[in-house]
Formats: structure tokens, C-alpha cells, sequence
């Protein structure tokens, strides 16, 4: 009933050409049913020898799954791990893993060459069935709807099926004030804005937070820079330095290029940047001694530390933040004030 | 070929013989060369007064380096001046053969190292006559037996956002790159440190001391004894060549099986 025969389409279509003599195409051109191909016959269908080859092939990496299996077992005790040793772990996980590789494999390879190889090869049509269901099954469908529907009285008693419903909707509430309090208590705005940096807190080496002298600033000189005190901070540490990490480096007074502004703000050469990228955050360390570029290792951003850290090439929108330094009466470096703006990547609230 | 054999046979020249004779010729010429300079630098074995070190590398240096740096080392456009640059500086530039340059370009490059320490340590020696500079570190300050969890430390903060974390070394802008830190002369390193070669930033002792040089000599020292615990690793340059690996390998790998999966078997 489906299936026509596709022969009955061809010969309607030719009818309609007959009717229609103002078509350029020949009917002989007409696409044609080609049909199932030639069945196609394996090497192992025709020959018998070249099939107890293959048998013997698909025996053997099943006998190679056997060798892989008992050889991860062994392998496992005669690459021990030694403890301290990674080498030794190394030796383990690599002898274990070829044994299991093997092992899977084998059984893997083996099995999909039989279905391939040797199983029964012959090939079959098989029509798809009709989506429709039949039309008794539809109407003792429809039949075990109704009869619930009046045994349960769903649609008779309306206040037991409304309330139901209400219960249903009001049941998640609960998980809305639970979850919302895993947003940040108090507003992330002010500590985007703050970092530990304030009037007078020293400079100190990252990570022994030994204060650093100007005088130990030698030209060309890079230092890695947190704030005195962060070393002991104990909670909140990674946060902390991550908005307060700095770069300090001394280059030669007449090469350096001074925002007038912000004339101030170093000392003798000495300039200390945020070191966190304008872009999306990586720690911009690369600095080039010679050229005073700082590269971005994430998005190839470049700063000219010599003007102002001013962005010359990459995705960064902004200059690197700088810090305003000076010394105290000891000669040691010391801030100025926190940065004048908040380090790091754009967010909404952010004022331009 | 029967012309061929003919020649052969009438004891006329092999094709091949020329190239043969110039082959000979270059091994005979190079290897009295590299007899007269081992020569020389056999001769200079011998302890020298600081005087005629200084001489000896005053000369080396009008002969090898003042085209660029200069007859008294004042400097031109085409190399920075030594005065005050040091004996360290030299024996990292000289004996990791990045000096004398082959050619100008954004940084100068490692390559076959082209005079014999006593060479270098002439030259180091006239350099560091000409004003104070950094000169050579005591031994016990490259070592490499310092604390190596200290100086795997001190390598994250201050050298791997260049070097690599693993001291694979990596790119710099503008065709510059920080070289890998693979397999090196521990003075080499200690004296990158000092001097701050090319585009490298100073650590000078005061920043890093010579204890905490020791230390990041060391953790590199541990880099080269000890393999990758996790298996291959691809040169140690991250999601470059792991994302290459596992997109060609990888990715190939299962496109393959799936191909062969639905194969027909012949």
C-alpha cells in the first residue's frame, strides 16, 4: 500500500511530458531507478583457504588481547612504583598502559574484523515501518487517557488538581534563596576598585618580602613586586595578589618619556606597573630590557614601558595602571597611594 | 655507459673526481687549521702574568670585536660600547658563542663557540681592565647542589613568563625570543643573571642573591636529570604542540578508525 513500486512514479511523469510538449528535456534523459548494486562478494566469501587465513589473523589479536591482559598484570608488580621515584611511576603507567592498550585493542580490532570479514555478508533490504500507529492502537490510547481521567477525576475535582499544581511551582522556591547565596556578600565593585596598595606600604620582593632599596635597583633591573604585608595576609592571598602584583624597573632617566601628569610618580628612573593585563588579566611580565616593551604572553599585547606603558600593539584597550612610588626616610621604595584606577580587565561598572 | 667504462678503463678523470679532490682539499686545509689554533691554545695553557693577559686579549679584541664595538671599545651603531660591561659579560657572550655576531639581526644567536677558553678569558680579562664591571663569580655560587623547591620558586616568578615554565624558552616581539635553558654551562646562566644579556633584565645580587642564583641553577639542573613524569613531552611548549598533537594524532586517529569501521572488507 506505502511501497509503490518506483516504476509507477517514472510512468507518471512521462505521462505529464506527453501532455506537455514544451519541455527541452528528452525523455530518454529522464533519471532512471539504477537499482541495488551487484551484491558484492569478499575474498572470504569466494575462497575458503583465504578465509582460514583471516580466521587465523582474528585469532591472533585475540591472542594478543590475552598476552596484553596478563602482560598489565605482570607488569604492574615488575615495574614497581617506588615512592620518591617519579621515573619509576613513569615506567609503571607507561608498561601497565601498553599492556591494556593491547589488551583492548586486540579485543577491539578482532571483533570488528570478524563481523567484517567473516560473518554472513550478504545484503538485505529492510523497509522501514510506517510512523503511524495502527488505527487500534491510537483509539486504546486515547481510551486509557479517558478512563484515567475518570477514575482520577482530574478535570472533576479542579481544587485538588489546582493546588497540586501550585504546590509543584512553589516547591523550588526554597532552592532560589539557598543558590542566591552563593553570590559574593557584599558588592564586588569596591575590592574590583581597591588593592592593598595605600600611602607608605613598601615594596617587597615576590615572594620573600624583603623591601627593596632604590639603590638596588640597578639599571635594566626587573623586579617582581607585592605589597609589604601580603606575605603574611591569611585569607583571601591569591586574590589579593592578583590585583596587587606590580613590575619594577629602573631605566635610564633621559629614555623615559613622562606622562607630565603623572611626572611624579616615579623615582629617579624606577617605575612600578600593574602587572595584570588591561586586556583579560594575564600577568604581563615579558619585559625587554633594551626596547622597555612589556609583551603579553596570552594575547601578544605590547606596552612601551618608556611612554607611560601606552598600548603599541594587541587587544589591550588601556595603558597598564601605574603605581605612584617615592622613598622613605630609609631609602626604601614605598607607594604613594593605591593605583589611581582599577587594575586589570573592563567590567560594567567600570568608569572609562 | 659503455663511454663511461671506457674512460675508466683509459685512466681518464672519474666525473665524481673533481668533487672527490675538493672534498680532500677542505679536510686537508681545516684540519691544519684546527692543528695551528690547538697549537695556540695549547701554548696559552701555561700561566700568563695578568699583563700579558690583558695584552693578548687587547689584540684578540682589535682583531675579532672592534669592527663593531669600537678600537678602544667606545662603541659604534653597530655595538654597544664594553666599557664597564665586565668579565662576566664576556665570557657568557664569547663562550656561549653569541659574539662575535654571524650577522645583525633582532638578537644575536647561539652557535659553535669560536675561541678557546684561555681566548676568552684574555679578552675577559682586557674588557674587565677597562672600568670595573661584573667579573667572575666564586665557583661555589654555580654549583648547582642549592635548594632546588626554592629555586623552581624563584624560576616561576622571575624567568618562566619568558623561558618557559619548563625552560623551553619563548617568544618576544619583533623576531626576538628567549632561548631554552636546556643543557647549559652553569656559569652561563649565572652570568645571564648578572649582566642581563640583550633584551634579558639584570638580576643583579641584589635583587637575586648569589645563594638564590644558586638555587635557580640548580632547579634547572634538576630539569635536565630528571624526564617528564607524564610521558612525552612534545618540547614542553603547551597548548602549541599539545593542540597539535592531539588535533593531527588525535582527531586523525579517529577519523581513521571510523573510515576503516565502515569499510567494506574486500
Amino acid at each position: 500500500m506505502a511501497n509503490k513500486p518506483p516504476a509507477s512514479g517514472v510512468e507518471t511523469s512521462d505521462h505529464d511530458e506527453v501532455m506537455d510538449p514544451g519541455t527541452a528535456v528528452e525523455r530518454s534523459q529522464a533519471p532512471q531507478n539504477p537499482g541495488l548494486p551487484e551484491e558484492h562478494q569478499r575474498v572470504t566469501d569466494l575462497d575458503e583457504k583465504e578465509a582460514r587465513s583471516m580466521e587465523r589473523r582474528i585469532a591472533g589479536f585475540f591472542a594478543l588481547s590475552i598476552v596484553g591482559s596478563f602482560f598489565a598484570a605482570f607488569a604492574y608488580s615488575l615495574f614497581p612504583i617506588i615512592p620518591g621515584d617519579m621515573a619509576s611511576v613513569r615506567m609503571n603507567n607507561l608498561m601497565v598502559g601498553l599492556g591494556l592498550s593491547a589488551a583492548l585493542l586486540g579485543v577491539g580490532i578482532g571483533a570488528v574484523q570478524w563481523a567484517k570479514a567473516l560473518m554472513h555478508g550478504h545484503e538485505l533490504v529492510e523497509e522501514r515501518h510506517p510512523t503511524r500507529g495502527t488505527e487500534e492502537a491510537r483509539e486504546a490510547a486515547v481510551e486509557t487517557f479517558q478512563q484515567a481521567n475518570k477514575e482520577s477525576g482530574f478535570t472533576r475535582r479542579s481544587l485538588v488538581r489546582n493546588t497540586l499544581i501550585g504546590a509543584l511551582v512553589a516547591t523550588p522556591i526554597p532552592a532560589v534563596a539557598l543558590f542566591r547565596d552563593l553570590a559574593p556578600a557584599d558588592d564586588p565593585n569596591a575590592r574590583m576598585k581597591k588593592t592593598m596598595w595605600a600611602e607608605g606600604i613598601r615594596l617587597t620582593r615576590d615572594p620573600s618580602g624583603v623591601p627593596i632599596k632604590a639603590s638596588e635597583v640597578t639599571i635594566g633591573s626587573a623586579f617582581h613586586v607585592v605589597p609589604d604585608g601580603w606575605k603574611d595576609l591569611e585569607h583571601h592571598k591569591l586574590e589579593e595578589k592578583a590585583k596587587a602584583a606590580v613590575l619594577l624597573m629602573r631605566l635610564p632617566v633621559d629614555e623615559l618619556n613622562e606622562d607630565p601628569a603623572k611626572s611624579s610618580w616615579s623615582y629617579q628612573g624606577i617605575v612600578a606597573y600593574s602587572k595584570i593585563c588591561t586586556h583579560v588579566g594575564c600577568p604581563v611580565a615579558l619585559y625587554e630590557q633594551q626596547t622597555h616593551h612589556l609583551l603579553c604572553p596570552c594575547h601578544q599585547s605590547e606596552f612601551d614601558v618608556a611612554n607611560h606603558c601606552e598600548v603599541i600593539f594587541g587587544p589591550a584597550a588601556r595603558p597598564l595602571p601605574q603605581l605612584p612610588i617615592t622613598i622613605d626616610a630609609e631609602g626604601y621604595l614605598v607607594a604613594q597611594s593605591d593605583f589611581t584606577e582599577p587594575v586589570g580587565p573592563s567590567f560594567w561598572e567600570r568608569e572609562l | 655507459m659503455s663511454s663511461s667504462r671506457s674512460a675508466r678503463h683509459s685512466g681518464r678523470r672519474h666525473p665524481l673526481m673533481g668533487a672527490l679532490l675538493l672534498v680532500i682539499g677542505l679536510f686537508a686545509t681545516g684540519g691544519a687549521y684546527a692543528a695551528t689554533s690547538a697549537g695556540i691554545a695549547h701554548a696559552q695553557d701555561a700561566p700568563v702574568s695578568q699583563e700579558a693577559l690583558v695584552e693578548e686579549g687587547e689584540k684578540l679584541f682589535l682583531a675579532n670585536c672592534a669592527s663593531c664595538h669600537g678600537l678602544n671599545s667606545e662603541g659604534t651603531v653597530a655595538g654597544p660600547t664594553l666599557i664597564g660591561v665586565g668579565a662576566l659579560s664576556v665570557d657568557f657572550q664569547v663562550g656561549t658563542g653569541r659574539m662575535p655576531m654571524a650577522a645583525s639581526g633582532p638578537q644575536a644567536e647561539v652557535k659553535p663557540v669560536q675561541f678557546t677558553q684561555p681566548q676568552i678569558d684574555a679578552m675577559a680579562a682586557w674588557v674587565a681592565s677597562l672600568a670595573p664591571g661584573p667579573g667572575m663569580p666564586d665557583p661555589q655560587y654555580y654549583a648547582a647542589d642549592g635548594d632546588v623547591a626554592n629555586g623552581a620558586e624563584l624560576f616561576r616568578i622571575n624567568c618562566a613568563m619568558c623561558h618557559n615554565v619548563a625552560g623551553a624558552g619563548g617568544a618576544l616581539t619583533e623576531g626576538k625570543y628567549a632561548p631554552h635553558l636546556r643543557d647549559l654551562d652553569p656559569i652561563h646562566v649565572y652570568g645571564a643573571m648578572v649582566t642581563g644579556p640583550q633584551n634579558m633584565p639584570v638580576f643583579s645580587d641584589m635583587n637575586l642573591t648569589p645563594e638564590e642564583k644558586n638555587d635557580v641553577i640548580s632547579y634547572l639542573k634538576y630539569l635536565d636529570e630528571n624526564p617528564s613524569v607524564g610521558g612525552f613531552s612534545l618540547g614542553s611548549l603547551g597548548p602549541v604542540s599539545e593542540g597539535l598533537f592531539i588535533w593531527l594524532i588525535g582527531l586523525g586517529g579517529l577519523i581513521a578508525v571510523a573510515v576503516w569501521l565502515t569499510a567494506r572488507s574486500n
